[in-house]
């Protein structure tokens, strides 16, 4: 693995057959994928396949059970604290709900990384927090509550907040789940600007079919712990398997049948299927 | 049978569990300590929202409770003629055990309560998570100056309650009920031990801040991260330290007065 891990070639993120368990629940089992520097991957996948948590992982606010993870060529579980927290400052993540702090001001919000990490007069500071503000259309805003701002302002100011520090890599948990069409327009639009603008590696975990193939250089399907499918949006479209057919066209049944696996209708209903006494 | 036994090993195992991360949680914060030193304004702000808000709920309370004790020493002492020695059993009373105890319970249903409430909403929203990725160290910035300030506030929130409490017995004993106030206060001077009672009232009350704060956040940070969870949390706030500072005062009281 290149420890450099800088130029533009090399992988921004490498994962290299992850393994994670919960309780007695596998949710990744030997999953293996790349994703390029400088441009937008989404992971796609269906509920509960663990895309939060592939997050969480190469935020390294979860340990695999298995398994590493590169960031920038540097394995993320085995980095002590101070160069965890290193790594992470060089790193935003956008969260589903925008995880605004609520007794903040969305000023206050964006100004938070700016203020926990470096010592800026309080005027260039001002001026940073509003080119941010600036950037998601929300400079107005500045001195509202959090509770005072709808879902998909609230996840602008959260965007704002995460590239306050200029990061090179960007994850964004769900950015377009429960939006408006408006709304989801706008997310759209900045998070694509974003990456063109700031030029970073942006991961998005996402089941929004159009949006995400709309936006995405690379996308990369993910179902019972391991990566089914990955490539460019329009080469998957070409070439799906089964299953990657009807994730993409949200088939109802097909691969991953309708029906929650077990006794057969007609046995069910006679009386002669499996009994649960207990 | 057998499933009463595993459903006790499970309950005990659960119950050890939590102590075992209340204990982690706890050698966290103290050595995230530095902080509070460093940036003083954030336990500061905490003072304010656990201790200061808390002074009208301990005065008023202070207030009826010195009352209270003011008119049943009375009642006792006049009987024997000693009605004077009043200023003497309302101090007593307060410094030693009311003042302490009272202030801890009031406190957790108060301030601790609140700071369960608080943490366990910042979880469930996602708040915590999001400050350890903006690489902020939630043990530092939000732990650590809750936990300080509700162990600073309590001894003198206790220490306010009492006083408060010596004026309430004052209103009624001399105001109400006609004992002669110079007796009021020398009797209370010269039954009041600095050492022995005052002293030991202030360490059970930093005794107390500690346990119930420690639960407090504790509870907040361990809260299921969902609504039904932050009630069940906040109620354990409750509950668990008002438990723990009745055990722990009648073990106070034992060692520091026991031998004696």
């Amino acid at each position: 693995m290149n420890e450099s891990g800088a130029g533009a070639e090399t992988p921004h993120i490498v994962i290299e057959d992850l393994v994670f368990r919960r309780g007695n629940q596998r949710i990744f089992d030997g999953l293996s994928m790349t994703i390029p520097r400088g441009r937008v991957t989404t992971v796609m996948g269906p509920s509960g396949a663990g895309k939060t948590t592939l997050l969480r992982l190469i935020g390294g606010q979860l340990r695999p059970t298995g398994g590493r993870i590169w960031v920038d060529g540097q394995e993320v579980a085995r980095l002590s604290t101070r160069r965890l927290y290193a790594l992470r400052k060089r790193m935003g993540m956008l969260f589903q709900s925008g995880a605004l702090l609520t007794d903040l001001s969305v000023f206050e919000n964006v100004a938070f990384p700016l203020r926990e990490h470096t010592d800026l007069p309080e005027d260039i500071l001002r001026t940073l927090v509003l080119l941010k503000l600036e950037a998601v259309g929300l400079r107005a805003a500045r001195d509202l509550d959090p509770a005072a701002l709808s879902g998909g302002m609230a996840r602008r100011v959260a965007l704002a907040r995460a590239i306050a520090l200029d990061p090179d890599l960007i994850l964004y948990d769900e950015p377009f789940t429960g939006l408006d069409p408006i709304t989801m327009g706008q997310i759209v639009t900045l998070i694509r600007h974003t990456n063109e603008r700031l030029g970073l590696t942006s991961v998005l975990v996402s089941h929004d079919v159009t949006e995400a193939m709309a936006i995405s250089d690379q996308v990369v399907l993910i179902a019972d712990g391991r990566v089914v499918d990955a490539g460019p949006p329009d080469e998957l479209e070409a070439r799906a398997s089964d299953w990657s057919a009807q994730f993409l066209q949200g088939r109802p049944d097909g691969p991953v049948p309708f029906h929650y696996p077990g006794a057969s209708y007609r046995d069910d209903l006679l009386g002669q299927g499996e009994r649960r006494d207990d | 049978m057998t499933d009463a036994i595993a459903s006790l090993g499970r309950t005990t195992i659960n119950a050890l569990t939590v102590f075992g991360r209340a204990f982690i949680f706890l050698i966290r914060v103290l050595a995230s300590l530095d902080i509070v030193v460093r940036r003083f304004g954030l336990t500061l702000v905490q003072v304010y929202s656990v201790g200061v808000r808390s002074l009208l709920i301990i005065v008023v309370s202070g207030l009826f409770v010195g009352m209270v004790l003011g008119y049943q020493g009375y009642i006792t002492l006049v009987n024997f003629g000693a009605a004077e020695a009043l200023g003497g059993v309302v101090a007593l009373s307060l410094v030693r055990e009311l003042g302490p105890v009272v202030t801890a319970l009031l406190f957790a249903g108060r301030a601790g309560s609140a700071l369960t409430a608080e943490l366990g909403l910042m979880k469930t929203t996602e708040q915590l998570s999001a400050m350890e990725m903006m690489a902020v160290n939630p043990y530092r910035r939000i732990f650590a100056p809750r936990f300080v300030a509700g162990f600073l506030s309590m001894p003198l929130l206790a220490a306010v309650f009492s006083a408060v409490g010596v004026m309430g017995g004052y209103l009624v004993g001399v105001g109400l009920l006609g004992v002669d106030s110079g007796a009021y206060f020398s009797q209370m001077q010269s039954v009041t031990d600095w050492n022995e009672d005052v002293l030991s009232g202030v360490i059970k009350s930093i005794v107390f801040g500690f346990v119930v704060t420690w639960i407090a956040v504790f509870q907040g940070f361990n809260a299921q991260p969902t609504s039904e969870g932050i009630s069940r949390a906040t109620t354990q706030t409750v509950v668990v330290s008002s438990l723990a500072v009745l055990a722990l005062d009648f073990i106070l009281t034992g060692l520091m007065f026991g031998a004696g």
